[in-house]
């Protein structure tokens, strides 16, 4: 076994890493603490907020990344290892999935496959049916004990995964329970994640829960790995936008004058560039570069990774212009403020004012921005991928899947499971990143308050 | 008016430069000619006469910048700059990277492309500001909340996920509409129902959200308090009250969304096969054609100009109050 940093796996715990201390060092300031405390009181942010954690730690799962060494071959003396090519992930070790391929399509829980083939039976005559799944359901002896044995196999899984839920909570009931929050919300979200959780991998190992795609593979796994595409693509790319945003939009908002003019400038033409054209052209050309020098990356992973990576740039560059613009009428009215002058007459620095008058009072606008586009841009990613400028299909993504599966449908009878499964993981992501992000925004931004705060 | 327009228009010539600039140095400095090639060609057949004729051939075999080899005005003109961004200005779009001419085809495929579009377009805003209207009078209500996760869960869903669903209810299960294609003789409506059913039911949710936060802002002013003292119903307040103060931001945010026109056309013209402008540059960017590419990014800047432009120009016509000069 030989552990495989990716680029995108250093980023994503360097990310993790980064909000926390954001968040961390936010916490000494009283009125940010208040804000949070606003967001964190409802029902609706703890659960929310669960959910997106849940989706975080799958992709903090699958990004520690290894390659499984291959076995020996028998009689051939040899003193060095070979790994396989094959990158395998934590979360494909607790999943178990992933190794079980049938031949082509088959529905959620079937015993034979979708599409009828030519079989010989015991006499060699030939004739056409369901074959069974080569890997399904095979330790049935009778096709009638399924439901049966799902039911069985259900209980057993819900027993055990309420008591994991059951420790789970009680830990933290020990710690939170004298907390005014109402923490029980997030408790139920856990306990249901929980069980599923035990549900699926459990049952994961008899039936294909979500049914197989063409090439065969487990539907409800390739949705699970597509979590951590989408949760690094709506942070990555953000982030990038972020130093570049907020660095130009108090440039112009503070200095003001030909400053102003320039990013002015700058921050018009871009936004007068049709957004989805510049993306796929960055993109486009990008896959050339790669294409010209395949000798740069030594798995078609790394390959799938670095056009990830370049996505997330290109994404975070093309996308900067509405929030410098809100900055920068931030500044402009705060640098009016009396204290800002004070600073002035008192001959701060320009880097100090900024440094700590300007900034933390743009800080909210940020934050607000960083949870609204998370979820944008996930759904971006699917329309991306359709396009076929998104990610690489090596990679597994929720626009991949559907973008395989939408010619399914004109079928007789619909194969529906491929498209349920990406559009139901991503619209879980999405609905609570919203809901979340609507939260934020009612607690941070003064223009609202807790007047118009919805749900 | 008519100096402010002329005077705007002239603002817009830097802005188009720099989009020039920005793509031009996308296309042929980051990715030089000699790379287009390599990937038109195919790898196989890449043989250094081969590049050099195709670079001949589509009229790449130029200095990007400054042409020292020919004379007189030819320094600046014989140059990849001038012939295959400047000549944009023009309208003057040239050929395709397979030969086809990009003019021809532009003005064939608008029709299509504005048949679908603009329908979507102004009828999602007139159902958007409506929707949101009805749900202001329940304000503060449970009602009002439900709707409002209502809104949120609606555009939690993919663009994709309502072309795909209505399509397979309205087309495949129910066969009202055609499940796609495009006629432009007499029935041609009955391919546009679906496609802009779709864009409508699709933006409902961030619409009419964005417009009920308006409106809500509209309703907390003094002017509607008196309205109502004075004893005006709610429909008169709603419409005569609050929607043409609110028409300002409504404005300002009609123009953000036609960016967004670009993106909805790509994707319902790819899905409904309608040969308009979306699925031309969905082709292009699949066959790689950077001219394509580049006619187009161009054309939707000038759009996006345009556009601000007009709503200028509108705004003199929601709010007598401000003029333009």
């Amino acid at each position: 076994m030989k552990p495989l940093l990716l680029w995108s796996d250093l980023l994503i715990y360097l990310l993790v890493a980064v909000l926390c201390l954001f968040f961390l060092r936010l916490r000494g300031d009283p009125q940010t603490r208040e804000h949070w405390r606003q967001v964190f009181s409802t029902r609706l942010g703890m659960v929310t907020f669960t959910l997106i954690l849940v989706y975080v730690g799958i992709a903090l799962l699958d990004s520690l990344h290894f390659r499984r060494a291959l076995e020996p071959v028998e009689g051939v003396p040899s003193r060095e290892t070979f790994y396989e090519n094959q990158v395998t992930s934590v979360l494909d070790v607790m999943l178990g999935g992933g190794e079980h391929f049938e031949r082509t399509y088959s529905a959620p829980f079937a015993l034979k496959s979708f599409e009828k083939q030519n079989m010989k039976d015991e006499n060699g005559a030939l004739y056409r049916d369901f074959p069974l799944l080569d890997y399904a359901g095979r330790h049935l002896t009778k096709p009638e004990e399924r439901l049966a044995d799902v039911l069985a196999k259900t209980v057993w899984a819900l027993s055990w995964g309420l008591l994991i839920a059951a420790v789970v909570v009680g830990l933290q009931w020990i710690f939170l329970r004298r907390s005014s929050l109402p923490w029980y919300a997030s408790w139920m979200t856990q306990a249901v994640v929980i069980c599923l959780a035990v549900w699926l991998v459990l049952i994961s190992r008899y039936y294909h829960v979500l049914g197989t795609d063409r090439g065969g593979a487990d539907v409800a796994y390739q949705s699970i790995k597509g979590v951590r595409t989408a949760v690094l693509l709506g942070t990555l790319a953000t982030l990038v936008m972020l130093p570049i945003a907020v660095t130009l939009g108090v440039m112009a908002g503070y200095f003001k004058g030909w400053v102003d003019d320039v990013v002015q400038y700058l921050y018009t033409t871009m936004s007068s560039i049709p957004g989805i054209l510049l993306i796929a052209a960055s993109v486009l050309l990008f896959q050339v570069y790669i294409d010209l020098h395949p000798d740069f990356f030594s798995t078609g992973m790394e390959k799938a990774d670095a056009r990830f990576i370049a996505l997330c740039f290109i994404l975070g560059v093309t996308s900067w212009s509405s929030l410098c613009r809100l900055i920068r009428g931030e500044t402009l009215k705060i640098s009016q403020l009396e204290f800002v002058q004070a600073a002035h007459a008192f001959g701060v620095s320009h880097g100090r004012i900024v440094r700590r008058h300007i900034l933390p009072n743009v800080v909210h606008i940020i934050l607000i921005t960083f949870v609204l586009d998370f979820s944008s841009l996930v759904l971006a990613e699917a329309v991306l991928s359709y396009i076929g400028v998104g990610i690489d299909p090596a990679m597994g993504s929720w626009g991949n899947m559907i973008n395989s599966a939408r010619s399914e449908l004109s079928r007789e009878p619909v194969v529906w499971w491929t498209l349920s499964g990406a559009f139901f993981f991503m619209f879980v992501l999405v609905l609570a990143a919203n809901l979340f992000a609507d939260l934020v925004r009612d607690a941070f931004d003064p223009r609202t308050g807790s007047g118009v705060a919805l749900a | 008016m008519l100096i402010y327009i002329i005077r705007r228009l002239f603002y817009a010539i830097p802005i188009l430069l720099g989009v020039n600039l920005l793509t031009f140095t996308l296309f042929f400095v980051v990715n030089s000619p000699d790379d287009m090639a390599v990937s038109q060609l195919g790898a196989k057949y890449v043989t250094p006469e081969a590049v050099q004729l195709w670079k001949k051939k589509n009229g790449y075999d130029k200095p990007l910048f400054y042409n020292s080899d020919a004379a007189g005005s030819g320094t600046v003109t014989e140059t990849i700059f001038f012939s295959k961004s400047l000549r944009l200005f023009a309208f003057d779009f040239g050929r395709s990277e397979s030969g086809r001419d990009i003019t021809t085809d532009i003005s064939t495929r608008m029709w299509p492309s504005l048949a679908v579009a603009l329908p979507s377009f102004i009828v999602g805003i007139w159902v958007n500001i409506c929707v949101a209207l009805l749900v202001v009078m329940f304000h503060a209500t449970r009602l009002d909340r439900w709707i409002v996760f209502v809104f949120v869960a609606m555009m939690s869903i993919s663009y994709l996920f309502y072309i795909i669903g209505g399509q397979y209810l309205l087309a495949k299960t129910w066969k009202l509409v055609p499940i796609s294609g495009f006629h432009a003789d007499g029935q041609f409506w009955r391919f546009l129902i679906l496609p802009v059913l779709v864009g409508v039911v699709a933006g409902i949710g961030a619409g009419a959200r964005w417009y009920r936060t308006l409106f809500l802002e509209e309703a907390n002013q003094d002017y509607v308090r008196t309205a109502r003292a004075k004893g005006a119903s709610e429909i008169r307040i709603l419409f005569r009250h609050i929607l043409p103060n609110a028409l300002i931001p409504i404005l300002t945010g009609i123009v953000v969304l036609i960016p967004s026109l670009f993106m909805g056309g790509l994707l319902v013209e790819s899905f409904f096969g309608i040969p308009g402008l979306g699925s031309y540059m969905l082709d292009a960017i699949n066959s790689q054609d950077f001219a394509i590419v580049r006619s187009m990014v161009f054309i939707g800047s000038i759009l996006y100009i345009v556009g601000l432009i007009l709503t200028d120009i509108s705004y003199t016509w929601a709010d007598p109050r401000l003029r333009l000069d």
